[in-house]
């Protein structure tokens, strides 16, 4: 009888342990293991999220059950448990103009207003320039959103900055509030190719279709997020200037490897642009030291950028 | 003529003269022009302007914010002067009102221009988030919209009566101005509630007042951009309304004593009175406008001083200093002179401070645009510049043409001086006429 008691409770700190570490192990191992749990006494290797390899009882595994992976998608709240980031590295950038090519076509963009740009920037005339792709940065405090009249661009739980296009009155009040100047507004009939017949509109696809009078920006590609694929700029980058990633798990990618986000930000110095402001980017730069490429001025020219072939040109 | 039926039929509206037929017939001119024209940007979309993603606002807001300005004199004349019992204002008041209308309602009209969808509107109120400053300045418009006309109408309502007895052999005016004059028979009682409404409207109107004009000023100084991220930016706006709504005041004030000859009843004391007033205003305008661009000249932060030297040396200069020369200087000095408030000369600088207070929102709105935090790269050469368009000034001048209108019109069914005021001032009635 005392035996027993004293079994039970040590086996219930061991099991409470056992839970505390249980709480960082990675949902999908967790349910793969979830049938193993019958086997007593068996050890098993589990990942923990600083990437240590562990043995644990395979008893104390329990399935995690992980709400927001079965929650409903909502336009407006995002993908659950989820907060997006990207760094670019700026010692890699050489104005390729891949990013800003295939964001134009992947959103059917038209006219000169590319969502994401390269700029050539030079602090002073003593430091060197250097290239810096700018999208939006979806910040966390975003001055855009605070000061749309009709709720029609809208923060998102997983850190995504959107924009309803149905719903924009055209006002322009957060491009003038966005100090970043990433968005662009659809001046005239944006003469985009024709959409699949049944396609319905949403936020989560800007510029599907574009819409005369209101205002697009760079989306974060939840559209690929959704298919497991990373935005567009990140996949067409020959350089591997971009990563993407979840800040909760604590990677980013390129598409070639996959490193841990605060280490990558700690060790190569990672910044956020006009930090001053307080708001907050989702984007992060690493700076452009011992590049990769010389600097070469010959490439900054913009009629390279490609934009999507408006209707119009299309029939002629 | 007895005095009661002189001043009645001084102060009756007059139908318009050929010169007024002429002025209508141009300002229709203009108003349908612009109305052509945007209908064209409906269709076309804002591409027929020469706004861009950089210079995202221009002209439109501009002159919105110019009729906005404008409109405070309605708050300044009519409530600050009925306030303080100023006898003078008599004369000044309704006209003040005329123009405080107009321009409020252009206001609304104006916003609506620079709109990507119009057709949206209806958003503001199905989908209102309270903390943009947009839904304040709709609000407030609104509001002081309201209130406006009220202050318009309430204190005319006596002169409705008088008229509507007047125009008894004229079935239009009869109805309408019985209509208007809602069973005025200035009865004690009624002067009681008369007067007391007007006295609550009167002190409504202040604080109102300062809120349009500072949440005008929120529109740009709740942003980050250089130029307007300022916390004088409030007090800096209502000066400049300050400023604004008295020459705008003047001018017409001119207009009407000239071609409605109201030369006994708008005198040159009224002239020497507006003139101190506007000396005054233009004083204390000049006085935020040094802070508002010797401060950031003083410790000339990079973003600022790029942002100053283009107005103070750049492509904006001339503008900049034939509003701060020929808007405040000029008028200040001038006027501080006896001999220049004089009915003349009063107007042509009423009319040079009219359309520097217009060019003074241009310079405050577009060079604020063309320096953003990131230089201006990625775009076509013409997007970094920005000059008003064929479209732009063609419905600009709509909108301003149909201000005018707007007061012409007013002018035309309401007493341009309040007749029962003045009749009261001056101790005469309608009975003790009888009597003489």
């Amino acid at each position: 009888m005392d035996k027993k008691e004293v079994n039970s409770r040590r086996s219930f700190l061991d099991k409470s342990l056992k839970l505390g570490l249980m709480g960082v192990v990675g949902g999908a191992i967790a349910v793969k293991l979830a049938d193993a749990t019958a086997q007593e006494g068996e050890k098993v290797k589990v990942l923990t999220q600083d990437g240590k390899v562990v043995e644990v009882d395979s008893n104390a595994i329990q399935k995690v059950n992980h709400a927001s992976h079965s929650a409903e998608y909502k336009v407006r709240e995002g993908f659950p448990g989820r907060k997006f980031v990207m760094v670019i590295d700026l010692a890699k950038c050489k104005n390729a103009l891949k990013c800003v090519d295939s964001c134009n076509k992947e959103h059917h963009i038209t006219t000169p207003n590319a969502w994401l740009k390269v700029y050539k920037m030079q602090n002073t005339n003593q430091t060197s320039p250097y290239w810096q792709p700018v999208l939006c940065q979806h910040c966390d405090k975003p001055p855009c959103v605070t000061v749309c009249p009709v709720d029609a661009t809208f923060k998102r739980r997983d850190g995504i900055v959107l924009i309803d296009n149905e719903r924009c009155i055209g006002c322009r009040f957060c491009m003038a509030a966005c100090p970043y100047s990433v968005r662009v507004f659809n001046w005239g009939d944006p003469k985009q190719p024709q959409l699949e017949e049944g396609y319905e509109y949403t936020p989560d696809f800007g510029g599907l279709p574009s819409q005369v009078g209101t205002v697009d920006k760079c989306d974060f590609c939840p559209h690929a997020t959704a298919k497991g694929e990373l935005p567009h700029c990140v996949t067409a980058c020959p350089q591997g200037v971009f990563y993407f990633g979840d800040i909760y798990e604590d990677t980013v990618t390129n598409g070639d490897e996959t490193v841990k986000f605060s280490k990558l930000i700690k060790d190569k110095a990672g910044y956020r642009l006009l930090e001053g402001l307080g708001t907050s980017p989702s984007v992060y730069y690493l700076p452009p030291v011992d590049r990769l490429v010389d600097f070469d001025e010959a490439d900054f020219s913009y009629d390279q950028v490609k934009y999507t072939s408006s209707s119009n040109t299309e029939t002629k | 003529m007895s005095t009661y039926n002189k001043i009645v039929n001084d102060l009756t509206p007059k139908q318009f003269s050929r010169i007024g037929i002429i002025w209508i017939a141009i300002l229709c001119m203009v108003t349908v022009a612009g109305i052509i024209a945007y209908i064209d940007q409906i269709m076309r979309g804002m591409e027929v302007t020469n706004l861009r993603d950089y210079a995202l606002w221009g002209v439109y807001i501009s002159n919105f914010v110019f009729f906005v300005a404008t409109s405070f004199v309605g708050a300044l004349t009519a409530s600050i002067l009925r306030l303080t019992k100023k006898k003078w204002r008599t004369s000044l008041v309704r006209i003040a009102e005329i123009v405080a209308v107009a321009s409020i309602a252009m206001a609304g009209v104006t916003i609506i221009l620079d709109m990507g969808r119009p057709d949206r509107i209806p958003n503001l109120f199905l989908h209102p988030r309270l903390q943009s400053p947009i839904t304040w300045d709709v609000l407030i418009i609104m509001i002081y919209l309201t209130f406006s006309v009220l202050l318009l109408y309430i204190p005319s309502i006596p002169d409705f009566a008088i008229l509507k007895k007047l125009n008894h052999d004229k079935p239009f005016l009869r109805k309408l101005y019985g209509i208007l004059a809602i069973n005025w028979k200035g009865t004690e009682q009624q002067i009681k509630i008369h007067q007391k409404s007007i006295q609550v409207l009167a002190i409504t109107m202040i604080p109102l007042a300062l809120q349009l004009q500072t949440i005008d000023a929120w529109l740009f100084s709740t942003t980050y951009r250089i130029g307007w991220d300022s916390s004088n930016f409030g007090p800096y706006f209502i000066a400049g309304a300050f400023v604004a709504g008295t020459g705008a005041l003047i001018a017409t004030v001119y207009i009407v004593r000239k071609f409605y000859n109201m030369h006994d009843y708008i005198t040159e004391k009224h002239f020497d009175k507006m003139g101190r007033l506007l000396v005054f205003s233009c004083l204390v305008y000049l006085y935020f406008n040094i802070n508002e661009y010797l401060i950031p000249a003083f410790k000339t932060t990079q973003l600022e001083a790029d942002h100053l030297m283009e107005m103070f040396f750049g492509h904006f200069s001339w503008m900049f200093w034939f509003v701060t020369v020929g808007g405040l200087i000029i008028p200040s000095t001038l006027l501080m002179f006896r001999k220049m408030r004089k009915p003349l000369p009063m107007f042509i600088i009423a009319v040079l401070v009219v359309v520097t207070s217009w060019a003074k929102r241009y310079v405050i709105v577009t060079p604020s645009m063309l320096h953003p935090f990131l230089p201006m790269q990625g775009v076509p050469e013409s997007w970094h510049h920005y000059v008003p368009s064929i479209h732009e000034w063609l419905i600009t001048g709509a909108t301003l043409a149909m201000a005018l209108l707007i007061i012409t019109f007013l002018m035309r069914f309401i007493p341009v001086i309040p007749i029962q005021r003045t009749l009261d001032e001056r101790g005469i009635t309608e009975s003790a006429n009888d009597q003489n």
